[in-house]
This record gives structure tokens, C-alpha cells and sequence, in this order.
């Protein structure tokens, strides 16, 4: 009972939250509503009984990626009125991407040909009723020894990409006074200060 | 009637576990207090000073006092404010703060959900705590407050990569996500010497995390006049203000879980009598110590300047700490130490 509860609550406020990122004015609002369809999300994971995807996706997408999103749509102090202009502009083209995808989506669904065996696969427990292995330890498996070089593989793609974003916003200016540290530590006494015995009258020379 | 009302507890599931959370939120509410009182009377002490102690004896109750002038005072509503996440901001502050206390277990078998990824949860959660920050900052449409908002948010993220390659580090020798598993897993001596620096690099972190001296930069009440709360007041404050010490309770308890073995006596000693302490009091003993350092540190050392902060994060703390990750698991493995699950 509780657990039938706990679905419609998460899975209405996961909704809701997710019409209100793309209606809401305010471009801050959308992304405060775009954590709230993520956490529910975890929510709805945990109800599952995959706890360790509910919490890597909290960790991840609301510790991380939302926190800079966040930043940065506060930092571009985007007025609520910018948003609704080009309204009418845009709206044909925005309406023919929308239209496309669901016809699309349509044909795939009603000619889709679902193997027989599918259904099973999907229903068959991955872990047995009884097993002592633990979520986390069971995707382990998965990943780290059975598809070991699938997961180095997006591994790599992820630095190329990683690589790649460093190398694009990388440029190198004149006239910026960096620091070096250990310059800075390792400066003597001797170095900047000089006693100097000024005689009366003659001054520093 | 007592029987009656232990019988009523026990055959209620709900009712005993609202029993269990109050069990653990009222005294942490205490201990946020009396925090505050000993944060006063050690930098009092190291300032050579006396401290509060005109209201009761010693000055026990002060922090009383405090709580009650919070209460009676008005709360103000800034008019060009964002008045729904303005009012938002320190709620979740302190909600999340509150949250995190589910998985701490105080001792053998004493916690309110033992859940097999306990340290993920933790982890999540205390990554949470920079919205209720950033949300205040942005709510309060006040330059000081939004610059110590964006500075909390930036120091935030970059410490919690350390934080989390830290945490990895130690999961390693333990082989187990959930926290009582961590405290009971056994490590060989040279293991927790190999560990040692990451424990440094723990304290650091979590006193960057916790926005504390030295690194309160989002407060640096001597550039932004005190940060992502400027415009609170009241009980909005003082719910930040609860949140703020309740974290760094919550960091110390998980210093206390990784590395300081939680309930069991230190270093392992096993003397009839230490054994005989129970375990809660061995758990709140090394509680307390971390929180020491919070406060020494308070007292003793300057603030971080902002460029520096973000250096030892992503320059020393991160490499270092990517470092000690690879090098530990190569010798678990090269020791052939690795626990077995």
C-alpha cells in the first residue's frame, strides 16, 4: 500500500516537475524544476530496488551537472521577457522538429516487431530471489568483468571529449599576472630587503 | 502504563520508527547548542578570554538565550526578493542537513537505516547542501549575497571531487558500501598508515565543504559583510544557522566512520575495561575530537584567498588524491589484500 502510495506520489510530482521545466518563465525556476523531476526520478530507481542508480544519479546529475547549470543560468541573468520573444518566429519550425519525432516515433511503434523471447528476457530476474550479492556488487560484475572493454571504450570517449572542451576554451593571454607559487615560497630575505647605512647628508645612492 | 506504552511503540512499525528518527534528531538538536556554546568558550579559551558566562552557570545557558532571541525576532521578507525560494533556501538547508543522520550508525547495530550504499547516500546528500546556498544567494537579489552564493557553489563542487576519490580510497580496503561494514572492516596497521594522508586530506576537505575557517569564504563577512545569508534574519537564519553546524557534526561522524573505526575503542587496544565503555560513548568522544580540530582551526588560522582555495582543490588536493587511489589499490592487489566480496 505504502509502496503503490510512494509511486504516485513520485511518479506525479516527476511529471509535473518535468511540464513545469518547460513551461516555466523564470529560466531558473526550470532548472530548480529539472532537480526536482531528478531527485523523484531516484525516487522512483529506489522503489525499484536499484538503489545504487538512484543514488549516482542524484550524486551526478543534482550534486553536479545540475549545480552548474544552475550556475550558469544565474550568471547569465536572463530576464523573463527574453523568453517569450520569437514566439511566433520560431514556433513553425520548433512545431515541424516536434511533429516529425512523433510520427516517427509512431511508425517505429506500431511497425516495431518484438521478439517473443523479449518479454521474458526482460521479466527474468537478473539476481536470484536468494542471492547474497548485493545490487552494487552485481553491476560490478557487469561492468568491470564482463564488459571490461566496452566500459574502457566510453572510457576513452570521454576523455577524447573531455580532452577536446579543454583544448577549445584553452587560450592563453598577454598581460595576466599569474602567481607562481613556489617562486613566491621560496623568496629570501636576502633577496628583497637590503639594509642600507645612509650617511647624513649624501643620502641613498 | 510504561509496558503499555512500550508494547504501543513496538507494535506500531511507523510509529516506532518516528520514535527512532526523534530519538536521533532531538539530541543532534542539542548538540548543534552546545556546539555553538564550546565553539565560544575554546576560541575563548585560545584567545585567552572568558567566553559567554553570564547566563547560568558557566554560561550553559547561552545558547538557550541565543535560540530564544532567534525565535522573538521578526522575520524580514526583502520586497525585491524572490519570496518563494527566499523562504525555500534555508528550509532545505536545514531539511538536507537533517537527512543525512539516517545512516550513521552510533554503534553496533544502532541506526535507523542500514542501507547497503550508506556512504553513496551520505554522499548525495551532503552534495545536495549547496543548493540551499545557492538558492539563498540568487533568492535574496543582493549582490552580496549572490557573490557568496556563487563562491559557496564553485568551492562546494571542487571539493567534493577530493572528498569523493577520498572516500573511494578507503571503500577499497573495506570492500562495502554500508557503513557499520566499514567501521567493522579490519585493516592491517600499515593499511591505516597508508591511509593517513588521505585523512588529511579528508579534514581539509570537509572544512572546505562545510564553508569553516579557513576556507568560509562564502561568509567572508570582511568582503561580502556575511555572505549567501546577509538578507536572513530570524528563524531563516538560524536555520542556516542549525544546518550549517549540523553538517559539520555529520562530517565529523563520517570522519569518525571511514578512518577512526566509529564505536570501537582507538587503535584497535583491546583492554578488558576500555571494551566495557559502550560504544556510543567511544562514537561521541571521537565526534568531539574532530570537532575540536573545527574550532582550532577557527581560531588559529587566516582566511583562504578565493585563487589559492581553488588551487589546492584542483591542483594539490585532486592529482594527489588520484595518485593515493591507484597506489592503494595497486598494493591491495599487489598483496593480494583486495577483500573478497
Amino acid at each position: 500500500m505504502i509502496e503503490a502510495l510512494a509511486f504516485y506520489m513520485f511518479a506525479t510530482i516527476l511529471i509535473m516537475s518535468a511540464l513545469m521545466v518547460i513551461t516555466a518563465r523564470n529560466p531558473v525556476y526550470a532548472v530548480l524544476f529539472l532537480i526536482l523531476a531528478f531527485f523523484n526520478a531516484a525516487g522512483l530507481f529506489i522503489l525499484l530496488g536499484a538503489e545504487f542508480i538512484a543514488m549516482i544519479l542524484v550524486i551526478v546529475y543534482v550534486g553536479a551537472v545540475a549545480v552548474l547549470f544552475l550556475f550558469v543560468v544565474m550568471m547569465l541573468n536572463i530576464g523573463q521577457s527574453n523568453v517569450k520573444t520569437g514566439l511566433v518566429k520560431y514556433m513553425p519550425v520548433g512545431a515541424l522538429v516536434g511533429f516529425t519525432l512523433l510520427g516517427e516515433l509512431i511508425w517505429l511503434y506500431t511497425s516495431w516487431d518484438i521478439s517473443k523471447y523479449a518479454v521474458h528476457q526482460r521479466l527474468a530476474p537478473i539476481l536470484a530471489e536468494d542471492s547474497e550479492i548485493s545490487n552494487t556488487h552485481a553491476l560490478g560484475e557487469i561492468l568491470y568483468t564482463n564488459n571490461v572493454y566496452l566500459f574502457q571504450l566510453s572510457g576513452l570517449i570521454l576523455l577524447v571529449a573531455m580532452i577536446g572542451a579543454i583544448v577549445l576554451t584553452l587560450r592563453s593571454r598577454k598581460g595576466v599576472r599569474k602567481q607562481t607559487i613556489s617562486e613566491q615560497v621560496s623568496r629570501e630575505r636576502s633577496d628583497v630587503i637590503e639594509v642600507k647605512h645612509v650617511g647624513f647628508g649624501k643620502g641613498v645612492q | 502504563m510504561v509496558d503499555f506504552i512500550v508494547n504501543f511503540i513496538v507494535s506500531n512499525p511507523l510509529f516506532y520508527t518516528l520514535v527512532k528518527i526523534l530519538s536521533i534528531v532531538l539530541p543532534l538538536l542539542g548538540a548543534v547548542a552546545y556546539l555553538t556554546y564550546a565553539e565560544r568558550k575554546v576560541m575563548a579559551a585560545m584567545h585567552l578570554r572568558q567566553g559567554p558566562m553570564m547566563v547560568g552557570p558557566f554560561g550553559l545557558l547561552q545558547p538557550l538565550a541565543d535560540g530564544l532571541k532567534l525565535f522573538s525576532k521578526e522575520t524580514i521578507l526583502p520586497s525585491k526578493s524572490n519570496k518563494v525560494v527566499f523562504v525555500v533556501a534555508p528550509i532545505l538547508t536545514f531539511i538536507l542537513s537533517l537527512l543525512a543522520w539516517a545512516v550513521i550508525p552510533f554503534d553496533e547495530g544502532m541506526v535507523l537505516a542500514n542501507i547497503n550504499v550508506g556512504i553513496l547516500y551520505l554522499f548525495a546528500i551532503s552534495s545536495l547542501g549547496v543548493y540551499g546556498i545557492l538558492m539563498a544567494g540568487w533568492a535574496s537579489n543582493s549582490r552580496y549575497a549572490f557573490l557568496g552564493g556563487l563562491r559557496s557553489a564553485a568551492q562546494m563542487v571542487s571539493y567534493e571531487v577530493s572528498i569523493g576519490f577520498v572516500m573511494v580510497t578507503v571503500l577499497l580496503t573495506t570492500g562495502s558500501l554500508n557503513l557499520s561494514d566499514i567501521v567493522l572492516a579490519e585493516r592491517p596497521f600499515w593499511m591505516d598508515m597508508l591511509l593517513f594522508p588521505m585523512f588529511i586530506i579528508f579534514i581539509v576537505s570537509i572544512l572546505a565543504e562545510t564553508n569553516r575557517t579557513p576556507f568560509d569564504l562564502p561568509e567572508g563577512e570582511s568582503e561580502l559583510c556575511g555572505g549567501y545569508n546577509v538578507e536572513y534574519s530570524s528563524m531563516t537564519f538560524a536555520l542556516f544557522f542549525l544546518g550549517e553546524y549540523a553538517n559539520m557534526i555529520l562530517m565529523s561522524c563520517l570522519t569518525v566512520v571511514l578512518f577512526m573505526g566509529g564505536w570501537l575503542p582507538p587503535l584497535g587496544i583491546e583492554i578488558s575495561w576500555l571494551s566495557w565503555v559502550p560504544g556510543i560513548i567511544w562514537f561521541g568522544f571521537k565526534v568531539s575530537t574532530i570537532l575540536f580540530v573545527f574550532i582550532w582551526a577557527r581560531a588559529t588560522l587566516p582566511r583562504y584567498r578565493y585563487d589559492q582555495l581553488m588551487r589546492l582543490g584542483w591542483k594539490v588536493f585532486l592529482p594527489f588524491s588520484l595518485l593515493w587511489v591507484v597506489l592503494v589499490a595497486g598494493i591491495l592487489v599487489g598483496t593480494n589484500t583486495l577483500p573478497v566480496l
